[in-house]
């Protein structure tokens, strides 16, 4: 069997560029394995060639995603692929979201993506339906595991030329596509025997797992209020106007962080809002009645809260995809905790 | 009827139809599995079934008699009535007697009595569809007659005693029961229990045989894959594969047919008094059967958790709509309840289906028809449509094997 063309993506870090020093490099390629590359050729010395390594930065990823995606894809154009590996990303979350990234960009040129990755990463959440994203352990302590079962998917998908079978078969993360398949028997006998496990309390698959819920604990109440450092975060997308990130109208792909500190009250010459999904009239006449920093204003004068946050966070929910909502969050509560903030009050629409 | 076969005076059924001021033109056709022909756009799909005792079939439209669930009714298997014509709403579909649309549906596999039927100008779609749907009933209940004086081939005895009886007999057996959700938006998204309209109904026990002998009658246009036709109701393979173990295995004791309302409050309502019903009735355990998409989601979300909440353990029959791709999600609604679902297959999935000789019916609203779009009618007469489009793919009785996996 000739061996396939592989070119495998990693950070700068994995990619021997350096630290957090270095996570503004641009993209740029290198020819044959790199790092963890090289241990993984070594697993696959019969059936593939790495053939380039393409190494890019997490920070200029994640940043400059336009400008970061159009040089990668120029490379892989270029190199024509097989198939493009990318990370282990582990836990990393800027490193997975780049991974993925790699994925949709490979997905688009109908090349095939196989990401080493930690399930808990907003990276497989948010692609997993461009590629083949292989369970590792969260930190590169488990690149020793991780490796192999990569090599052992990438092996597999060779020998069934390109269809691995359901991810219970080939040990892949479910990339929460579905198919349709004939079964053995009709749907009725099939949810009659579901019904009889069920009441037995033996096993039983659902046909359609029911999307996860992520359930957060509140955070325990402020004990005094008057002391508290509170900040405003809105999916209402309520921007200065002119609105100047470009946050979407629906679908977003980005939030927004504005000084709100000059501000007693907003009005329709401050501000106004980006959100395609409901009525704005009476939001951009008044955007307080969805960012509702005059009362917060009152209440700072009367001392019943010690302080309204100076910077207010904003993005708009508007079709907004949970995967999308998780990555804002996750930042934001961040630099929340950051900036010293003890409490949010969060609006929406 | 000669042994097996079924003769119809087409001159004769026509007769028994047409005299209907509202049809402009009206004609039969019979068309057999394998054929190389395609019907579309199908209304509804029914069995001709005769009684011999218990009243007549479809109480409330054709049936004189008020009720039915007794007796003998006589069963012509194997062929079905389709009525096909213009378009009525947007939800119309495809059958295929043969190649790779065929798989899809259940009714390439019955000989069809295809009545193909144009209204008059000027005719409201609403009427339109009673039109159809009254001449369905009608010509299934004269072809059902033949089987009057003929002899059953396969006898099956159903019976269904009084809730007290039912309980107390088969000890031990886990109480099961059947939610039948029926579709009743409204608009075009009607079903009708005994000739009253679904909509209008609070949720109530129908014994099975009821549904046997045609108490539940289609009148709606929901996307053709998951609507339940007329046949689907008199064939409920829920119904059918609960008395398979009924006695054995399990002691079926009940239906609640409940309705699939546009408010919230009689979303609310109607299922609130569903899993009242059920508790009342002593199921410890449920199958629930949604009919349509999308909004009717959330009826059988709400009917899930509110039995789950009182003890019933609960089994979902859906089919989903997960995009082209698969990748989104395919509900619009979910609970963490619902941890038993059976899925009847993605009915945004794409087919190709080439063309066939003949069309019965009109083809040219397969880029309208749900499931189709702009570009789904080639000039070659081959159809890309979503699987949506054709006659019972996706089933929500679970009728057919088909599913969808996780990849």
């Amino acid at each position: 069997m000739a061996k396939i063309k592989i070119v495998h993506y990693l950070n700068q870090f994995f990619g021997q560029q350096g630290g957090e020093d270095k996570a503004n490099l641009p993209p740029q390629k290198k020819k044959g394995a790199v790092g963890p590359g090289t241990a993984l050729a070594g697993e696959l010395k019969d059936y593939v060639d790495i053939k380039a390594t393409i190494i890019c930065g997490d920070g200029f990823a994640n940043e400059k995603k336009e400008q970061a995606a159009s040089q990668i894809r120029e490379y892989l154009i270029e190199l024509e692929p097989d198939l493009i590996l990318a990370g282990p990303a582990f836990n990393a979350g800027r490193y997975g979201m780049a991974c993925g990234m790699v994925a949709e960009i490979a997905a688009d040129l109908d090349m095939p993506a196989v990401v080493g990755i930690y399930p808990e990463n907003p990276g497989y959440e948010m692609f997993s339906q461009y590629g083949y994203f292989i369970e590792t352990g969260d930190s590169a302590a488990s690149m020793r595991e991780a490796l192999p079962d990569i090599a052992d998917f990438i092996k597999l998908y060779l020998k069934r030329e390109g269809k691995p079978g359901s991810p219970e078969e080939a040990n892949y993360l479910p990339r929460g596509i579905r198919k349709n398949t004939f079964a053995d028997e009709r749907g009725a006998k099939r949810a009659v025997k579901m019904l009889m496990a069920k009441i037995k309390g033996a096993d039983y698959d659902s046909e359609y797992p029911m999307p996860t819920f992520d359930r957060v604990e509140p955070a325990p109440a402020i004990e005094d209020l008057s002391q508290a450092k509170i900040a405003l975060v809105t999916s209402g997308g309520i921007v200065p106007n002119g609105n100047p990130d470009r946050i979407e109208s629906s679908s977003a792909s980005k939030y927004g962080k504005y000084k709100i500190a000059d501000f007693a009250d907003l009005t329709e010459d401050s501000h106004e809002t980006a959100h395609g999904g409901y009525d704005p009239v009476f939001a951009n006449e008044d955007a307080d009645c969805v960012l509702p920093v005059d009362v917060l204003r009152d209440l700072e004068e009367e001392g019943r809260i010690g302080k309204l946050h100076e910077y207010y966070y904003s993005t708009v929910g508007n079709g907004t995809s949970v995967a999308n909502a998780k990555v804002f969050a996750r930042e934001i509560a961040q630099k929340l905790l950051s900036e010293g903030v003890q409490a949010v009050i969060l609006t929406s629409t | 009827m000669e042994d097996r076969t079924l003769f119809i005076n087409k001159d004769k059924l026509l007769a028994k139809i047409k005299d209907d001021h509202r049809i402009a033109d009206i004609d039969l056709e019979i068309v057999r599995p394998g054929d190389d022909v395609r019907i579309m756009p199908v209304k509804d799909v029914i069995e001709p079934r005769f009684k011999n005792s218990g009243g007549d079939m479809f109480p409330g439209f054709t049936g004189d008699d008020d009720m039915v669930g007794s007796g003998i009714t006589k069963v012509l298997a194997g062929t079905a009535v389709v009525t096909t014509g213009e378009v009525v709403g947007f939800q119309e579909g495809i059958i295929d007697m043969s190649g790779p649309g065929a798989e899809y549906t259940p009714f390439s596999k019955t000989i069809n009595i295809v009545i193909n039927c144009e209204v008059s100008q000027g005719i409201k779609q609403h009427i339109h569809e009673e039109v159809l749907r009254l001449i369905g009933l009608t010509a299934a209940n004269y072809i059902g007659e033949a089987a009057k004086d003929a002899k059953a081939h396969e006898t099956r005895i159903y019976e269904h005693k009084p809730l007290l009886e039912a309980c107390s007999l088969n000890g031990g057996l886990p109480i099961v029961g059947y939610i039948y959700m029926l579709q009743s938006q409204g608009l075009l998204h009607d079903t009708y229990v005994y000739g009253v309209d679904a909509k209008e109904i609070l949720p109530t026990l129908i014994s099975p045989t009821e549904v046997m002998d045609g108490a539940i009658v289609s009148g709606n246009c929901v996307s053709a894959c998951d609507k339940n036709t007329t046949y689907f109701h008199q064939n409920n393979p829920i119904i059918e594969e609960l008395y398979e173990k009924h006695g054995k295995e399990i002691n079926f004791v009940g239906t609640i047919i409940t309705n699939e309302n546009v408010t919230l409050a009689d979303k609310e309502r109607s299922s609130s008094f569903t899993a009242r019903l059920a508790e009342k009735i002593g199921l410890e355990a449920a199958i629930i059967s949604e009919e349509g998409f999308g909004n009717p989601d959330a009826d059988l979300i709400m009917n899930c958790k509110k039995l789950e909440n009182r003890g019933i353990k609960t089994v979902l029959i859906t089919d989903e709509f997960a995009g082209r791709d698969g990748a989104s999600q395919s509900l619009a609604d979910s609970t963490p309840e619902a941890d038993a679902v059976v899925s009847t297959g993605n009915a945004n999935e794409t087919i190709i289906l080439p063309p066939l000789e003949k069309v019965i019916g009109n083809d040219e609203h397969a880029d309208n028809i749900a499931g189709g779009f702009a570009g789904s009618l080639k000039e070659d007469g081959s159809i890309e449509v979503e699987i949506q489009a054709i006659i019972g793919a996706t089933n929500e009785l679970g009728f057919n094997k088909l599913t969808a996996r996780g990849y």
